[in-house]
Formats: C-alpha cells, sequence, structure tokens
C-alpha cells in the first residue's frame, strides 16, 4: 500500500485570494441589482402579514406609502407603543394623511395623478381601529386606488 | 537612458475596497416588497337610497375583536372560508331571467341568485388584528380567483393560462401592446361573469 502513502514533509501552498475581489464584485453587482435604495427610514416595526392572492404593483412612480405599525425600540421611550402612522421621515396623525396624499399627488407628473395607488405597509399586530380610520381619510381626498402591501406566503402564518 | 519598468500595481487590497462597496449596499439598500392585495375603496359621495339587496345574495363575514370568524351567523374556520365563499358565489339558484347558466353550484333558493348579483359583505372590529383581516381578504380574492381561473379556462381553453397568469401578463408593463390587447377583452369577459362585489361596513367599536 505505499503507493498511496502520503508524502510527509514540505509545506503546505498557500491558498491564492486572487479571486477573492471577483467573488464579492459579483457579490456587490447581485445587490446592486436586486435591490433598491431606501427612500425613507422606517420609524415603526413593519412585519407585513403574508397574502398568497397578490398582485405587482410595478411602476413606482405611480406609488405613495403609508407606513404603520408600533413604533420601532429605539421611539418607544418619546412615542410610547400605539401603532403610529409614519408619512416619509416622520411620525403623523390621522389627521394629516388627507394633507400628505394631496401633497403627494401635486408632486407626480399630471397624467399620474388621477392613476396614483396609495400602497399601505402596515405591520400585521396593528389593530384594524387605524387602518379605518386611514381609510377614511383616504376616500375624503378622493384616493380610492389602494394596496394592502403583503409578503408573499401562506395566510395560516397570520393566525398563529 | 537605461529603462525601468514599470512596477506592478498591489491589487491585494481590491478585495478590502469590494468588500467596503458590497457592505455600503447591504446596508443602504432593501429588497423591495411591492406586491399586494389591490382593492378600491367606496367614493364619499352617500348614494341616496341603496339598491335593496335581497338577504340570500348577501354573504356576511364578521371578524370580531377575538379574530373570531361569524360567516353567515355560524362560526367557521378561516381555513373553510374559501370553499364557503366559493360555494356561495357559484350557487346560482335563480330562475327565469336571473339564471345562471355556468355556475355548478347547487342551485339553492336560500343562497345567490347569480354571481352578478351576490355581493360579499365584510364587517370587521376596531380591535381586529390587521393580519387576520388581511387573511379573510386573501381568501375572499381567493375565492373569486378559483371561479374566474374556472371561467377563464372554459372560455379559452387553448391559450394555456388561467385567470391569474393573464392578469399578471396583462400588468406586467414590460408586455407587449399587441398582447395587451389580445388579453384584455378576454380578461373582461371573465370579469363580468364574476364580478367582485366585496362590500366592506364601518367597523363597529363594541362587538
Amino acid at each position: 500500500m505505499s503507493k498511496f502513502k502520503k508524502k510527509k514533509g514540505g509545506e503546505l501552498p498557500a491558498i491564492s485570494t486572487a479571486s477573492l475581489p471577483d467573488i464579492v464584485f459579483m457579490l456587490l453587482f447581485f445587490f446592486m441589482v436586486a435591490t433598491v435604495m431606501r427612500d425613507s427610514t422606517l420609524m415603526v416595526s413593519n412585519t407585513l402579514p403574508a397574502a398568497d392572492q397578490v398582485q405587482k404593483l410595478d411602476k413606482k412612480d405611480r406609488v405613495m406609502y403609508i407606513y404603520a405599525g408600533k413604533p420601532s425600540m429605539r421611539y418607544q421611550d418619546k412615542f410610547g407603543t400605539q401603532a403610529r402612522i409614519q408619512l416619509n421621515d416622520k411620525f403623523a396623525t390621522v389627521q394629516d394623511v388627507a394633507a400628505f396624499v394631496l401633497a403627494e399627488k401635486a408632486s407626480k407628473r399630471q397624467e399620474l395623478q388621477n392613476v396614483l395607488t396609495t400602497a399601505l405597509k402596515v405591520d400585521g399586530d396593528t389593530k384594524m381601529g387605524l387602518i379605518s380610520d386611514i381609510k377614511q381619510e383616504l376616500r375624503k381626498v378622493n384616493a380610492l386606488k389602494i394596496n394592502y402591501t403583503t409578503r408573499i406566503g401562506d395566510y395560516k402564518q397570520n393566525v398563529k | 537612458m537605461a529603462r525601468r519598468k514599470a512596477p506592478e500595481v498591489n491589487a491585494g487590497s481590491m478585495a478590502d475596497i469590494a468588500f467596503l462597496l458590497l457592505i455600503f449596499f447591504l446596508v443602504t439598500t432593501t429588497i423591495e416588497t411591492d406586491s399586494g392585495l389591490n382593492r378600491k375603496l367606496p367614493p364619499m359621495e352617500d348614494v341616496l337610497d341603496p339598491p335593496i339587496i335581497k338577504e340570500r345574495n348577501i354573504f356576511s363575514v364578521v371578524v370580531n375583536k377575538f379574530n373570531q370568524l361569524l360567516v353567515e351567523e355560524k362560526p367557521l374556520e378561516l381555513a373553510q372560508l374559501r370553499e364557503e365563499a366559493v360555494k356561495f358565489l357559484d350557487n346560482g339558484g335563480g330562475k327565469g331571467e336571473e339564471a345562471c347558466s355556468y355556475c355548478l353550484g347547487k342551485r339553492n333558493s336560500d343562497s345567490s341568485d347569480n354571481p352578478e348579483k351576490a355581493v360579499i359583505s365584510l364587517k370587521n372590529d376596531r380591535e381586529t388584528d390587521y393580519k387576520v383581516y388581511i387573511a379573510v381578504q386573501n381568501e375572499l380574492v381567493a375565492a373569486y380567483n378559483v371561479l374566474r381561473n374556472r371561467e377563464f379556462k372554459r372560455l379559452n381553453p387553448n391559450l394555456g393560462l388561467d385567470f391569474v397568469q393573464a392578469d399578471k401578463i396583462y400588468n406586467d408593463p414590460r408586455t407587449s401592446v399587441s398582447e395587451k390587447e389580445r388579453l384584455k377583452p378576454l380578461l373582461s369577459e371573465v370579469k363580468t361573469l364574476f364580478p367582485q362585489k366585496l362590500s366592506e361596513a364601518e367597523p363597529s367599536k363594541t362587538n
């Protein structure tokens, strides 16, 4: 069996790291392509509920976002643990929603102003009362197209 | 003059630079979730005399503050909601002019006349959890999609698509205009067979 005997002695050759930059660049390009820049810092916890009958919102310029949920950990001393609405980078009350929608509408191009969709990104543990209030406000300013943004997944995850 | 060879640039730190960029992108970007349930809110104007809808044409779904479901006055598990909603919509109990030729339901006279008339009424409490509400909405949309898929396949057997897939292609901005033109009448035909009539009552405070 001497044929298979390992050669003793001699140092291990160093592993070449020459291809490391290539690998990292590959990862880098993947993330650059697959992700988008965050446009506003989330100040509320935002675990979206799951649903499987979803439709895609494709055109970014026709969407405005309303976030809601409990303030995240570091804002809890200041704002408490009650669910709040976040518009752009600020906490807001229900009364601010109408003004926000009108401002967003005015900032879009003329031809898009009537086809805007409001995406509601709401934390799963929020109570429906707050969402109904938001919906009432949206109806007041005639922003009737809404989208409940969800994760794609089985609905049974929601009712554990 | 002796020409010196240009020294080779050390590329050893390339990996560090790339890592730095990678970490920057990891921190500042998100993988966007931009899909969800599309809904349309009713306009604010009050209808002066609301149309009278017969009791048998309403499928009432109530979610209370303990996230329990009451469907047609009976408690129900969420897992059965889709099936019940399909049964209700597909019942086709109408006679004469109101008969539904494509319904495959039981033609029960206590349930809906035809899909045109059938209305699903959803009512929730202010204390209901949003995720449960989404689950209920999801199941009701699913019920419509089940029926629409069936009709779409029946009407367009050669297309090899169902309603949801066709709708997805139609809504994709990368689809060509001619393809959209072709799909549009097919989709709207199925939509008129099973129109989505989902009415939401304003939530109650005590329930």
